[in-house]
């Protein structure tokens, strides 16, 4: 099955060690300025989920978010995602541990959008 | 002449090796005595430790703010307004000093922290104190003696958590508004940028009162949390994504405390066929407004980061576009004549990779740069990019989100209608930039533009009494303007009858 979100190994690792700290985890796919691009990662329940958001599938067992509207820039490419060293950004669990999530992303081909009924087949 | 690094013989300025919290007027370690290293993105070296704060520590600066708020909010505006003054005095006395600490702390040039940062920051101060000096309330008869006043009393205790491309400046656009309305701020900096706002802090030691600016340093989940969700702020504000934006504004929806938001934009840059109808000084202007999508290293809510070109002049616009773009002069962040530092962050720099990689697999032409800039020497571990030139459409990733580096995404509109459903067709309202000698043109465009700034035949300039402020996504509220002290007063209203007689209803 094609999925709309992957993880790397480096980021599972690390998804692990935060379980092991904080519990059930949760991720939401940012936008915008400074650390815009990217995924917050938080305890499951600590960010309000809406009805507009789009539960894109699940990293390491954690569902993975995004708002409807940046779904509807972003739907044609898979998500990635990945670890670097870093600072983390805004409230996301990892940046105490020196490492952030990155984003990285795909390019889904013709077939794999139809699959995912995200464009028709004419 | 070369700036010398920090530390450095014939420097204009030595950062300790370790930060404390500046809490109540004073220099306060951390209660669980942790701290974090602090890198230098000019070569990727430590080169101060900060606190790594905790709840522990956002409580003990709210007791300080606390402490001083009611005597605080209670001076007079013209003795606040003295306070300002004399910070921004103090500032400009220690110009260069702020300048190295802030390129040190950041990446970003000399030339733009002396020019821009630090000017800029003292300007504001200068500012809010005459508006707060100036601000009258105001009183409506209401017909047989009863009069209604209005006032304005300051929220008390606020939080401000503030973003790491402008780290000073940032933090002046919050803090002169906040302390000139009379109220008493913990302010937690980003914790890529932790350093150069303490630097200022000590300068103004004596200046400001104790407890009236408290600066607590961390990480977002550890200090940046337990502050914006504190039930002891009156207000919150924020720079930096939409995922925290959001987060913080569901913290104050807990509170029932009011939020002011800027999260940034993909703002786009116009310029119409007319802007090459003579080869003269608007030309060259139009040129250089281009290729500000450079400046800051890209690091900006506002930077032009799409630009719209209309097709009669396209392919002349773009040759000269990318000769000036590959003008740009790339080196130490300390030389004067640099043009472009570095990136603010490893993280970041990875980020904007990650963008070459997504803007190619769409399909994107790279006009000029694409590649990590390797400096050598001194600078062989600082986060340096080439400036980039992306050619694409408006439906590329590349051309909705926010790079935050030095790229721009470039394509070309027909007619008026085409500009405008390009520059409208993002998540996000900001800034945008519109290049024309046509008036007509411009006032109907920017009227129909749906940013909250809209720089015509001019770009990136940020003067304090401009407002500066989001629409769609990109936040709630306005800054750089005397409209700002409304986010961070009540008002006051005390209906009062001057009439002895009943009202006849009982």
């Amino acid at each position: 099955m094609i999925k709309k979100v992957i993880s790397l190994p480096a980021a599972d690792a690390l998804i692990d060690k935060l379980k092991n700290i904080h519990g059930d985890l949760m991720f939401f796919q940012s936008g915008g300025c400074c650390d815009g691009s990217a995924p917050m990662c938080y305890v499951l329940g600590e960010f309000k989920i809406s009805d507009n958001d789009v539960l894109l599938g699940e990293i390491a067992g954690c569902p993975f978010y995004i708002a409807h509207n940046q779904y509807e820039y972003w739907k044609h490419t898979q998500l990635i995602i990945d670890v670097v060293k870093g600072r983390g950004a805004g409230f996301s669990l990892e940046a105490p541990e020196g490492y952030r999530f990155l984003t990285r992303s795909k390019l889904f081909t013709d077939e794999a959008l139809i699959a995912l009924n995200i464009r028709s087949r004419n | 002449m070369v700036y010398a690094n920090p530390g450095d013989s014939g420097s204009k300025m030595t950062y300790k090796p370790k930060y404390e919290n500046y809490i109540g007027g004073k220099w306060v370690a951390p209660v669980k005595g942790m701290y974090f290293e602090n890198v230098s993105p000019v070569n990727g070296k430590v080169f101060t430790e900060i606190a790594r704060s905790t709840a522990e520590d956002i409580e003990l600066a709210l007791d300080a703010a606390h402490a001083a708020k009611t005597e605080w909010g209670t001076t007079s505006p013209t003795a606040r307004a003295a306070v300002l003054h004399a910070i921004a005095d103090k500032m400009e006395q220690n110009i260069e000093l702020l300048a190295v600490a802030e390129t040190w702390d950041n990446g970003k040039p000399i030339r733009e922290t002396m020019a821009a940062d630090i000017p800029l920051a003292i300007d504001h101060f200068r500012y809010f104190a005459a508006c707060i000096r100036t601000q009258e309330g105001t009183l409506s008869d209401h017909g047989g003696g009863t009069v209604a006043y209005h006032y304005h009393e300051p929220l008390g205790v606020v939080g401000q958590i503030i973003p790491w491309n402008f780290p000073i400046l940032m933090a002046v656009w919050k803090l002169a508004p906040a302390i000139a309305a009379g109220n008493c701020v913990v302010i937690k900096p980003a914790e890529q940028t932790p350093a150069s706002i303490l630097v200022l802090m000590e300068l103004l030691e004596g200046i400001v009162p104790p407890g009236v600016i408290n600066v607590v340093n961390g990480f977002g989940i550890e200090a940046g949390k337990p502050l914006a969700s504190n039930k002891r702020i009156a207000k919150i504000a924020f720079t930096g994504e939409t995922t925290t934006g959001r987060l913080i504004a569901q913290y104050a929806s807990e509170n029932l405390i009011p939020v002011t938001l800027e999260l940034g934009g993909k703002s786009p840059n116009l310029f119409f066929d007319d802007v090459f109808a003579k080869d003269d000084d608007f030309a060259d202007k139009a040129l250089e407004g281009f290729t500000l999508f450079a400046f800051n290293q890209g690091e900006v809510c506002t930077c032009p980061s799409r630009a719209l070109i209309q097709e009669g002049i396209y392919d002349d616009f773009m040759s000269k576009a990318i000769a000036r773009t590959e003008k740009i002069t790339k080196g130490n962040p300390l030389d004067p004549t640099t043009m472009l530092g570095a990136q603010a962050s490893n993280d970041q720099l990875e980020k904007i990779m990650s963008y070459m990689d997504i803007g190619l697999q769409e399909g994107a032409k790279i006009l000029t740069g694409g590649n990590r800039l390797e400096l050598g020497g001194d600078l062989s571990g600082g986060y340096y990019v080439e400036p980039t030139i992306f050619e694409g459409n408006n439906s590329m990733r590349i051309f909705q989100e926010e790079i935050f580096g030095p790229v721009v995404a470039v394509t070309k509109f027909t007619d008026r209608n085409h500009a405008l459903e390009i520059a409208n067709d993002t998540l996000y309202g900001l800034g945008a930039g519109l290049w024309t000698r046509d008036g007509q043109t411009a006032y109907k465009l920017v009227r129909a533009i749906q940013a909250g700034r809209v720089w015509t035949n001019c770009y990136h300039l940020y003067p304090a009494h401009a407002a500066f402020g989001g629409y769609k996504s990109s936040g709630i509220g306005r800054e750089n303007h005397k409209m700002m002290l409304d986010h961070y007063q009540q008002t006051k209203n005390l209906l009062v009858s001057y009439d002895a007689k009943a009202l006849g209803f009982y």
